[in-house]
């Protein structure tokens, strides 16, 4: 994983505009991501926030405004490339190939690598994710919500990106095992992966943040750190519901 | 391998009921022997006193058992309201009078689930929450006695998961009975008068939510301490 430190932003979001036929989902939306920081995106449903992750991973296409990522212009690439280039996209509802193994799983997220490290790798979200261990050759399908939700995460970590982007980790999870996996999510950016959280769980969600934006409408409302915005009278008002 | 072995529980008219447990606990499974899409292969399943067991679905939705699916499945090239009236139309037999009666039921039902200003437009445009409403809308429209609701509050932020509570309470206040499965404990402790946790598909514990929810085993097999703490039943 990266170590060095860069004065300059890892992933930099600025005037994003994105959209769909109907008519744009996002405005002007601008956003970092520093190294090895955890950013947690918050807002109702309908607000934009897995546009904004289809935006960031090449599946919506930005009608305005720019992306970088380690001071490279990505916007508007292809899928591959922002993937071969460092940001990898867990989205909501795991999407995993339900009658595939769960190693064959795990080594699609590797899929556009030719380094030789990929077993390495492997190795790696096996120890962040112990209870897979001995579920390799389980059809994906079979194993439980949160195990399932180990093998996206995992299948995402197999990309070795810069940047993961996980969308709603705790949907349809019982409290205990969204415990766990937020743990493991800690573990793996302190290893140095960056990491976007989007999270209806809020509290959740700002409690494992360095930083937090607040998505209302397609547009960013407020951004700061994830202590700061969990104390806003707003937001324990609209989304923590105190 | 049985996936709920050897479970019994009684619900009473008039309850709202909550199943929680961990993954792969057998909640679902649960609601879909009641509902008639699982056969069972032991014990026996009674509505109003007669059995249900072996029942298809179609039988069991006639009889006033109403169900929502965690993966919500509207058709998707039919407004709102023409999703509504489908329940209405193949419902229970309260519910199944003619067409021109399963639109006026349906628009009904989308005035209690909160959906009345979207009755025209097509389901492609609906949020996560009004899906899970019309999901909701749909079972409604069937016209039951019990409802059987299947996590429709995942992916609801707090305030989001607010509205579906009282969503939750104007259709049982109508006189429908409510047994539902979720994972978030704002809706446990927020509509249920009791909780039943399943673990491995045994019954781990039954009982008042906030007697249940500060049960050492529930803790242990389910909540985590972490979560114990932050909730406040």
């Amino acid at each position: 994983m990266q170590k060095e430190s860069s004065p300059e932003p890892l992933l930099e979001v600025r005037g994003l505009t994105a959209g769909f036929d109907a008519g744009p989902v996002l405005f002007g939306i601008d956003l970092d991501v520093a190294h090895a920081e955890l950013v947690a995106l918050v807002g109702a449903n309908g607000a934009g926030k897995s546009t904004l992750l289809g935006v960031l991973s090449g599946l919506v296409r930005a009608s305005a405004g720019s992306i970088t990522l380690a001071g490279e212009d990505v916007t508007n690439a292809r899928p591959e490339v922002l993937v071969r280039k460092g940001i990898a996209h867990v989205p909501q509802g795991r999407r995993l190939f339900g009658t595939m193994s769960v190693e064959k799983n795990l080594l699609l997220g590797a899929y556009l690598r030719r380094d030789g490290e990929v077993r390495d790798d492997m190795a790696r979200v096996l120890d962040h994710f112990p209870a897979l261990k001995d579920k390799l050759s389980r059809e994906a399908g079979t194993l439980s919500g949160g195990e399932q939700q180990m093998v996206a995460i995992g299948r995402g970590l197999m990309a070795r990106p810069k940047v993961l982007m996980i969308d709603e980790l705790s949907l349809g999870l019982a409290p205990k095992i969204v415990d766990h996996l937020i743990d493991v999510v800690r573990e793996i950016n302190r290893d140095g992966t960056a990491l976007i959280l989007v999270e209806q769980d809020v509290l959740v969600a700002l409690d494992a943040a360095n930083r937090a934006y607040v998505l209302e409408n397609g547009r960013v409302v407020l951004s700061g750190p994830a202590a700061e915005v969990r104390d806003d009278p707003g937001v324990r008002k609209a989304y923590l519901g105190l | 391998m049985a996936a709920v072995d050897g479970v019994s529980f009684e619900v009473a008219r008039g309850e709202i009921v909550g199943i929680i447990g961990p993954n792969g606990a057998g909640k679902t499974t649960l609601l879909n022997c009641i509902s008639g899409m699982h056969r069972l292969d032991g014990g026996d399943i009674r509505w109003q006193g007669a059995s249900i067991a072996g029942m298809p679905p179609h039988r069991v939705a006639r009889l006033g058992i109403g169900r929502t699916f965690q993966i919500v499945r509207p058709f998707g090239s039919m407004t709102v309201l023409e999703n509504a009236a489908v329940g209405a139309l193949f419902g229970s037999a309260d519910a199944r009078r003619g067409p021109k009666e399963a639109f006026a039921l349906a628009d009904d039902v989308l005035g209690m689930v909160g959906l009345k200003s979207k009755a025209n437009h097509p389901v492609s445009s609906l949020t996560i929450p009004d899906r899970k409403r019309l999901e909701v809308a749909r079972a409604v429209a069937t016209r039951p006695h019990l409802l059987l609701l299947d996590e429709v509050m995942a992916g609801l932020n707090n305030v989001e998961i607010d509205e579906a509570l009282e969503m939750v309470r104007t259709v049982h206040a109508t006189g429908v009975t409510v047994l539902l499965i979720e994972h978030v404990m704002r809706v446990i402790i927020g509509v249920c008068r009791r909780a039943i946790v399943l673990d491995g598909g045994h019954v781990l514990a039954q009982g008042e939510p906030d007697v249940v929810l500060r049960d050492e085993r529930v803790i242990q097999a389910y909540l985590g301490e972490r979560y114990a703490k932050r909730i406040k039943p």
